[in-house]
């Protein structure tokens, strides 16, 4: 799943608006959020996964925070974008003459 | 087709089965079919994406309403071998008002075989944009820093629903 797939559910925008203010744990989460520990614990992880955030263990605690790696984030969107361009183009081009 | 990314730039090819003449014409021509519509940056929709085929012409979308956003201005236009482009669009899908933060996009077509011709396309300089994250990182303190970031990536996503 990329960025833009991973915000498009509420509570994971809510959570990563939540992060990305500052660093917090799982459980600093829960308390703001109707929502449980385990739940935020499985909308972080996919954040996680689309590369918004990072986590890093803090004694017994997981904090996450922002990915600052905006570059890489970039380079996937626009990987997708073209990629998705070249083949609208593969299929414009191919067609018989008379229909282009 | 392969993709292949590097550090500053983004790279993906593709062979088509006509002769270069006609895949640079119909990429110029008919960019409008071309370009993925999930990111818009108009308040309305889009009903067309232009590329205007000259060097110093305007690459545009107009929404349905007749407003224009210029996202790119035409380097070079080389029929039938090679265009470039600028890219000036920041990380978060907004227009990039600084001439210093765009990169640019180069699509080359090579007629390999007769009736084949490789589209080779390169967005290059990402790195250009990086000063602009640099400069969200460095806001992340301040208040006004990722929560304006935040309410730009919000609304570009409402956008591209």
């Amino acid at each position: 799943m990329d960025g833009w797939a991973a915000l498009a559910d509420p509570t994971r925008r809510t959570i990563f608006e939540l992060v990305v203010t500052r660093p917090r744990a799982v459980v600093e989460i829960a308390e703001v959020l109707p929502v449980s520990r385990p739940a935020v614990s499985q909308h972080l992880k996919l954040l996680k996964t689309a590369g918004l955030v990072v986590d890093r263990a803090e004694g017994t605690r997981r904090i996450y925070q922002a990915n600052p790696d905006g570059l890489r984030e970039l380079r996937v969107q626009l990987e997708r974008f073209w990629t998705d361009a070249l083949v609208n183009f593969k299929q414009l081009v191919e067609q018989p003459e008379e229909d282009t | 087709m392969t993709t292949q990314a590097q550090d500053t730039s983004v790279r993906t090819e593709i062979v088509v089965n006509v002769r270069a003449e006609r895949a640079f014409r119909l990429f110029t021509e008919r960019f409008d079919r071309i370009k993925p519509r999930e990111h818009n940056m108009l308040g309305v929709d889009i009903a067309e994406s232009v590329f205007e085929p000259r060097t110093g012409g305007r690459v545009y979308d107009r929404g349905v309403d007749g407003s224009e956003c210029q996202w790119g201005r035409v380097l070079a236009y080389e029929p039938p071998t090679r265009i470039v482009f600028t890219w000036e669009i920041s990380p978060i899908w907004q227009l990039e008002p600084d001439p210093a933060k765009r990169s640019e996009v180069e699509v080359r077509f090579v007629e390999d075989a007769p009736e084949r011709t490789r589209v080779e396309l390169e967005h290059r300089h990402l790195d250009r944009h990086g000063d602009g994250w640099d400069g969200l990182r460095a806001g992340v303190a301040a208040d006004e820093g990722w929560p304006l970031y935040l309410q730009r990536f919000a609304a570009a996503l409402d956008d591209a629903a």
